[in-house]
């Protein structure tokens, strides 16, 4: 390939920054270029809630100090792109300036799903993606909100919640579905997650959709309409049902473009030199049985940014994702799972060993097939090795050797309960085994917490 | 905030007026028999004489007396000074003893009225403002605010804290004549604990050990259903309490030497001093036992204990200085610098002092032994530079002073030679390490931010890489702040900890490094 040629990444989010990064790693000589309009340097999506709340300043997001750009010699222009003639291959920006590439990324990533709800455009009625959103949110709820409604229950919403409670701004919360996340939750996690809300003083409204939200005279929201048509007053709505791809400056162009970027496996897109990683790129085929053709998780964009550069780079490699994991964090409790563990399953086929500790906010589930070799693991509450399950699940380890060797995947802080040994117990009491439960060490008897 | 915390926060703030009142309070009065009873007998007759003109005449505040006092003694020092006439020159600072004595205040008729409402509502306030803490939430990570607050992002609350603070030790360290009253005030409880009257840094112990424990009761609050923390900070209030502060004492009572078991040099810089080592040896068997422990910890307890616990065995669960800083020091542990720059800082600071200190120590030593022919008085003059400029100044006014402007371990991080070497050790012979959960940092930066020693803990996290650090005193905070469960303190085999070529686990595609 050409040594000096010109990448530019359209994005400088997790997947673009990775990119970016893996292919300075790689490749001394090739010119980069990040592109945002967002913020010039990156920082972490995943944090924006902590900074509303008071846990860190905006700086603090930032993974990377100033003078690494320069040092890896990654170019930053802060521009908005407007559109892109892929003939000249030529950024135009929103500013009138332009910029030619040898290769472009495209990683733009995600926007809030609005569903067409009327009042969707009212002053006081937000997503919360990008920094812009949270800079309208501080500005919004700085004061004279008395309540504030959230649409749409998932990590977003929950988020959103609990940096309103911060300011102590009353929030219902409304959730189409009969349990919290339960299109990813089982039952019982999904309660557990539905009681610690509660416990929170959030006003969790399941089943209830959004109709309408209303406006008063300065065309600012004043009330919302739900689906049972209760009007709640409020002077915030927060939606937050999902997201989709950041891509509508790219429709009507050469580009094929659906809900998201068409990529294939190695992320090309149906144009040469043009390829698309993160949240806005949509696979042709989903990259694994366990997987959706768009991926919007901070891991995965991480593994596509990390994938494409090593394609760019070397010989073109395809995106072949491991087994699968993610966390999140519910208010106080943390969730971490590994492998597949879907919300509904059909017993014939799936084994179902599922533990919850007598506070009701501490639990452990672990799926296996009809042979009881473990699919995956969900925890709440509890850390778990990734390392551990990872090679648990890929080498499909029996149920009952998981459940033995337990100790070893904790991954509390020392002196903290040892909820593996009740988990092994229960274990034993529901499906048998040749175990015995681990015993207490001596300074868990000396010091550690009641088990 | 609560009922209860608001009457709490204003009881402190009372306390902390009446301390800051009670030097004001009273007048002094000098006598002969004062000056002849506080001043050493190759002195009496030449400070009888020189303080003559105050006798019997009433000052109404420390200024204007001790105002007076100099003006009798510095002329007189002055000139044997450039006469250059060393032996003659008085070198003792009698200004405290005869500030003390000449006092005559209500505070001294009736100390424990003013201790009560002073020290006493403070602790009485700080106590009521923190037991409830947090008791409407459910156990969690208590950060809502921080850079919020006045108090712990540098805004006017904590400038004034800070300033406060910087102000107390410049006058506890080089003007404790004008604290007389308050020295006074804490005499009964020392007579009570010693037998012997108080000095400012019997009062400086007690309110010392009175804020760690205080503090330490909001540690519990606010780490709630954090074992680790909670124990750490057990941890700490019991070893100030006990060994910092009541033991020496009690060792006072018996006729044995004023020793604090836990403190180990270099930190202890003036261990191997000569007054010390003759104090260890004319002290007996008692004596020996101390002088030898103190050996034995420096040369077994450090590197054996930090080889199986890393530092923070002694940093975050043993040391009255890590103890201040974790329980005072922690709503201010956000405001360490985490830059590449200050690291480099970091590391040429703390090394420095500790051959700083090693230097002025083996001097002190080899000059002991030669019987002082070597070196002469040139390790009284290394000791007071050292005494001054990094026991008092930096330990002391930075170390602690600076904890609303640069977080609350500046004094650990850049200026601890024994956080030095016990940071040597843990960074090339131990077993702990901080592991980090595979793929799961999502670089949110929560650990970095409250990482008092100023590491960049995302930096290794976001890469898969376990944290080694000759810094970190594993207070284990970066753990409990972050949300997705991917930082544990560990002790393990020393084998791949230090991993340099990490790889983040889920990727499948990228499994070989090419």
């Amino acid at each position: 390939m050409n040594r000096d040629r010109h990448v530019v990444i359209i994005g400088n989010g997790i997947s673009g920054v990775t990119c970016a990064r893996t292919l300075r790693k790689l490749d001394s000589d090739i010119r980069i270029t990040l592109v945002s309009g967002e913020s010039k340097y990156f920082f972490s999506r995943t944090a924006l809630m902590y900074v509303y709340m008071g846990h860190m300043k905006f700086e603090n997001t930032q993974p990377y100090e100033s003078f690494f750009w320069d040092k890896n010699r990654i170019g930053l222009k802060e521009a908005w792109v407007e559109k892109v003639d892929f003939d000249a291959k030529t950024l135009f920006f929103v500013s009138g300036e332009s910029l030619s590439y040898d290769t472009l990324v495209i990683a733009t990533g995600s926007k809030p799903n609005k569903f067409g709800w009327p009042g969707q455009d009212l002053k006081g009625v937000q997503g919360l993606y990008s920094k812009q959103d949270l800079e309208l949110m501080e500005e919004t709820t700085h004061k004279g909100v008395a309540r504030a409604v959230i649409v749409g229950g998932g990590l977003i919403g929950i988020e959103m919640a609990e940096m309103l409670s911060y300011r102590k701004i009353p929030v219902t919360f409304l959730v189409r579905e009969k349990g919290f996340w339960d299109n990813v939750l089982p039952r019982e996690e999904a309660d557990l997650v539905g009681r610690h809300i509660h416990e929170h003083h959030i006003d969790l409204r399941l089943e209830t959709e959004l109709k309408e939200i209303l406006s008063d005279s300065n065309g600012r929201v004043r009330a919302v309409v739900t689906s049972t048509g209760e009007e709640i007053t409020c002077e915030f709505v927060g939606l937050t049902a999902g997201v989709s791809p950041n891509v509508d400056f790219l429709r009507g162009s050469k580009l094929e473009v659906n809900r998201g970027v068409k990529v294939d496996e190695y992320f090309r897109t149906n144009l040469p030199d043009v390829y698309s990683i993160g949240d806005c790129a949509e696979f042709e085929t989903a990259p694994a049985q366990d997987r959706k053709n768009i991926e919007q998780v901070w891991y995965t964009g991480r593994m596509h940014g990390e994938t494409l550069a090593q394609s760019l780079c070397n010989k073109p490699i395809p995106y072949r994702p491991g087994v699968w994991f993610n966390s999140a964090k519910f208010l106080d409790i943390e969730y971490q799972t590994y492998g597949v563990v879907p919300p509904t399953v059909n017993p014939e086929e799936i084994k179902d060993f599922y533990w919850e500790h007598r506070g009701g906010k501490i639990s452990f589930r672990m799926r296996m097939d009809s042979e009881r070799k473990i699919l995956g693991v969900n925890a709440f509450g509890i850390r778990l090795s990734h390392e551990f399950f990872d090679k648990a699940i890929r080498e499909k380890w029996k149920g009952e050797k998981v459940i033995t060797q337990l100790e070893k995947a904790n991954f509390d802080p020392e002196f903290f309960e040892p909820h593996f040994i009740e988990i092994q117990k229960a274990f034993l009491v529901q499906f048998g085994g040749d175990f015995r439960p681990a015993k207490k060490s001596f300074v868990q008897k000396l010091f550690g917490a009641k088990a | 905030m609560r009922g209860i915390e608001k009457i709490g926060l204003g009881l402190f703030l009372v306390g902390l007026i009446a301390f800051l009142v009670i030097p004001f309070l009273g007048s002094y009065r000098l006598s002969e028999e004062l000056v002849l009873e506080n001043t050493k007998e190759i002195h009496r007759e030449k400070m009888a004489e020189l303080l003559s003109p105050l006798y019997g005449k009433e000052y109404g505040s420390s200024f204007s007396f001790l105002a007076a006092y100099r003006d009798q003694f510095n002329p007189y020092n002055d000139d044997l000074k450039s006469q250059q006439l060393w032996d003659d020159v008085i070198w003792d600072d009698y200004t405290f003893p005869i500030a003390k004595a000449s006092l005559q205040s209500p505070v001294k008729e009736n100390p424990w009225i003013y201790f009560g409402l002073s020290i006493g509502m403070a602790v009485l306030g700080g106590f009521l403002n923190n037991f409830r803490k947090h008791a409407d939430q459910p156990e969690g990570v208590k950060n809502n605010g921080i850079f919020h607050s006045s108090m712990k992002n540098r805004g006017w609350m904590g400038i004034v804290s800070g300033t406060l603070l910087i102000l107390f030790y410049v006058v506890l360290y080089w003007f404790p004549a004008y604290l007389v009253n308050l020295v006074a005030m804490v005499d009964p409880i020392s007579r009570f604990l010693s037998g012997n009257p108080a000095s400012q840094w019997f009062l400086y112990g007690l309110i010392y050990t009175l804020a760690i424990l205080v503090m330490g009761i909001r540690m519990f609050r606010k780490y709630r259903g954090n074992r680790y923390q909670q124990l750490r900070t057990a941890s700490v209030m019991f070893f100030q309490t006990a060994f910092a502060f009541l033991i020496p004492e009690i060792l006072v009572l018996l006729n044995q030497p004023y020793f604090d078991f836990k403190n180990i040099w270099p930190l202890d810089y003036d261990f191997f001093y000569e007054y010390q080592i003759s104090t260890f040896l004319s002290a007996g068997g008692v004596g020996m036992f101390m002088l030898v422990w103190g050996i034995l910890l420096i040369l077994v307890g450090v590197p054996v204990f930090t080889y199986f616990f890393g530092k923070r065995w002694y940093c975050s669960w043993v040391c009255g200085c890590g103890g201040l800083a974790e329980t005072v020091g922690d709503p201010y542990r956000q405001l360490s610098d985490k830059s590449l720059k200050a690291w480099k800082y970091e590391r040429w600071i703390v090394h420095s002092v500790l051959a700083l200190a090693v230097v002025m120590t083996v001097l002190t030593i080899a000059n002991y032994f030669s019987g002082f022919s070597l070196l002469g008085n040139v390790t009284n003059q290394l000791h007071s530079f050292y005494g001054f400029a990094i026991g008092s100044a930096f330990a002391g006014v930075v170390g602690t002073g600076f904890y609303p402007f640069m977080g609350n371990r500046v004094w650990c991080r850049f200026g601890c030679p024994l956080a030095a070497y016990l940071g040597i050790v843990q960074r090339f012979k131990s077993r702990f390490r901080i592991t980090t959960n595979g793929g799961q940092c999502i670089s949110c930066g929560n650990c970095s931010t409250y990482c008092e020693m100023g590491i960049d803990v995302r930096w290794y996290a976001q890469r898969g890489q376990n944290i080694v650090r000759a810094s970190c005193v594993g207070c284990g905070v970066c753990a409990s702040v972050c949300p997705r469960g991917v930082l544990k303190l560990e002790n393990g085999p020393e084998q791949n900890r230090i991993n340099e070529l990490p790889i983040l686990i889920g990727n499948d595609s990228i499994r070989i490094k090419q």
